[in-house]
């Protein structure tokens, strides 16, 4: 007892520093953040921005509607841990329609607080500290730092625009060691635009199988999908069982802020990150959930309405790009372009920075989104007609005074 | 009607001023693919006319707007058609409408003063030997027309860059 007291006062008191975790200090800031902040700080209202995450539509009336009248039922309650039976019901019969999945909604489907909960719940069910998470990059830019806070050893694998950054199966198998573990798919890719095909998507599962691996299949922007449709990385033979779907209502349905999400896959799994959800958020917001129950009721119109203009402005960019000079491979998912501003000499980050000032367009510079990233920017064109017109011509007369330096 | 005439209706409902070059681009076809179609759907009276919608109350001049149910007994042989287009040749009559339940036409009138409206349809419209009785309700104020809501209240509240 003596010994301890004294142990005691000779410790050197703890700065604040001392009390962080080592895993969660050895995270970098965000990249995007700091972009973030040069752009909100300049007060210049005439910035036109092509930086934005997410859909330009407000959700549609009749989902806010919903939403309004359960509350004045006095609807504001916990629900079960995996969401309200209803709504994981029609979430099974959606996916059925839509990507020919099958999913009990009884322990298969958990309604989560958007994508990104049932991203982290994966990581911290999954991982065991030392196991490699490979991550096809660039990148969305949860999933790396995710990935270090559980412990494991996030293993970015570069994809080039050679391949419109598909993830070939090359590069998959040079990356995989003995302690490969999880893969993390994110197509249609955020911020690259690109999508995979039943065809490319076989290589990649029998590596899958070969090596044992489970897989994260982010289909976040699955919707979001020009000219063929989505293939769920779960229906590929075999892949049901070793694939976790996780995917929400904020592209499709216009419904970012409302942070809702589910995750299907195989029920040992559901059950074990099930267990992390209901002691950490207990279950998504209800009134977020009889909202997305009313999108998946009524809103398939909306969503195609909303799909079919995201494609429009899509093509209206691409061509935008080419005949300023910017080469551009055709995206054929989410609501991103994804040019190369090699030709111009500049890092992503300057040529952002510089576009930001001089030419008053907001992108996000690629480097930011991980390995294969850099000479890249990433262009959301979910923004109105006249401003992306409006936001071509500026980048192409940035582009004319940079050939003249 | 196929497709991709009824893709260029919707984008020209939008905004009527967008160029043939830049509806091509959108819908992945070419400029005189669009412009052919634009003038088979004028020719064929699908597109009538290329208007705007204006919000008359932030323009200084007096307007007044009605809308008057119209209780008709149709022609033999013609219907409502006659009596119709009797109505709607007045240039006064904005819209003109044939409707189920408890009247028959619904006419749209615009003029300057509520007294100019009242005396079109007291002498105009009443007099009519077809027509049996009229309902007059004037617009007080405008909300939304055609797909178009007056006051702007859906402002774009994104954040300027996220993930």
């Amino acid at each position: 007892m003596m010994e301890r007291e004294e142990v005691m006062t000779e410790t050197k008191k703890r700065s604040m520093q001392d009390y962080l975790s080592p895993l969660v200090k050895q995270i970098p800031p965000s990249g995007i953040r700091k972009f973030f902040d040069l752009v909100s700080n300049s007060k210049d209202k005439d910035i036109i921005s092509l930086g934005v995450g997410e859909p330009d539509f407000v959700t549609p009336w009749h989902v806010r509607e919903a939403c309004v009248y359960s509350l004045e039922q006095g609807k504001t309650t916990y629900t079960s841990n995996a969401g309200l039976l209803e709504l994981r019901e029609a979430i099974a019969n959606y996916l059925n329609q839509g990507f020919q999945l099958q999913y009990d909604p009884t322990n298969q489907i958990v309604v989560t607080v958007g994508g990104s909960e049932g991203i982290d719940l994966a990581l911290r069910a999954l991982v065991e500290p030392g196991d490699e998470i490979l991550i096809p990059e660039p990148t969305y830019v949860s999933y790396s730092p995710i990935a270090s806070i559980t412990g494991g050893k996030p293993v970015g694998i570069e994809t080039f625009a050679k391949d419109q950054f598909k993830l070939t199966a090359q590069s998959l198998k040079a990356a995989i060691t003995p302690r490969s573990k999880i893969l993390i798919l994110c197509f249609p890719s955020n911020p690259t635009g690109a999508t995979m095909s039943y065809e490319d998507l076989l290589p990649i599962a029998q590596l899958v199988e070969e090596h044992d691996l489970l897989v994260i299949s982010d289909e976040i922007y699955a919707e979001l999908s020009y000219g063929q449709k989505h293939v769920s990385f779960a229906t590929l033979p075999g892949m049901k069982d070793r694939t976790l779907v996780v995917s929400g209502f904020s592209k499709a349905f216009a419904m970012t802020g409302w942070r809702m999400g589910y995750m299907c896959g195989h029920p040992e799994l559901i059950a074990a990150m099930l267990k992390i959800h209901q002691y950490t958020v207990m279950c998504a917001p209800v009134m977020g959930q009889i909202a997305a129950l009313e999108a998946l009721k009524s809103g398939l119109a909306d969503k195609d309405r909303m799909v079919e203009s995201y494609n429009q402005r899509r093509r209206l960019v691409v061509e935008g790009f080419c005949n300023i000079g910017l080469s551009c491979h055709e995206p054929y998912g989410a609501f991103y372009a994804f040019p190369s501003i090699q030709s111009t000499g500049l890092t992503s980050e300057q040529f952002a920075e510089r576009l930001l000032l001089e030419a008053k367009v907001a992108v996000v510079p690629g480097h930011v989104f991980g390995k294969g990233g850099e000479g890249f920017i990433r262009c959301s064109y979910a923004t109105s007609v006249s401003q992306l017109t409006e936001a071509i011509e500026r980048i192409g007369y940035f582009i004319q005074k940079l050939k003249k330096e | 009607m196929n497709e991709f005439k009824l893709k260029i209706l919707d984008l020209l409902k939008e905004d009527a001023r967008q160029s043939a070059q830049l509806i091509a681009t959108m819908l992945g076809a070419t400029e005189a693919e669009v412009k052919a179609a634009i003038a088979e759907m004028e020719n064929d009276h699908i597109i009538l006319k290329y208007g705007t919608i204006v919000n008359w109350s932030k323009v200084d001049e007096e307007k007044v707007t009605a809308l008057i149910e119209v209780q008709i007994t149709p022609e033999r042989g013609r219907g409502f058609d006659a009596i119709a287009e009797r109505i709607y040749l007045f240039p006064e009559v904005k819209t003109l409408y044939l409707m189920s339940g408890g009247y028959d036409l619904l006419v749209e009138i615009e003029g300057r003063t509520l007294r100019e409206v009242a005396s079109f349809v007291s002498s105009k419209l009443s007099t009519l030997e077809s027509v049996l009785a009229t309902k007059t309700h004037f617009i007080l104020k405008k909300y939304k027309q055609d797909g178009v809501i007056f006051e702007e209240h859906e402002g774009d509240h994104r954040m300027l860059i996220s993930p």
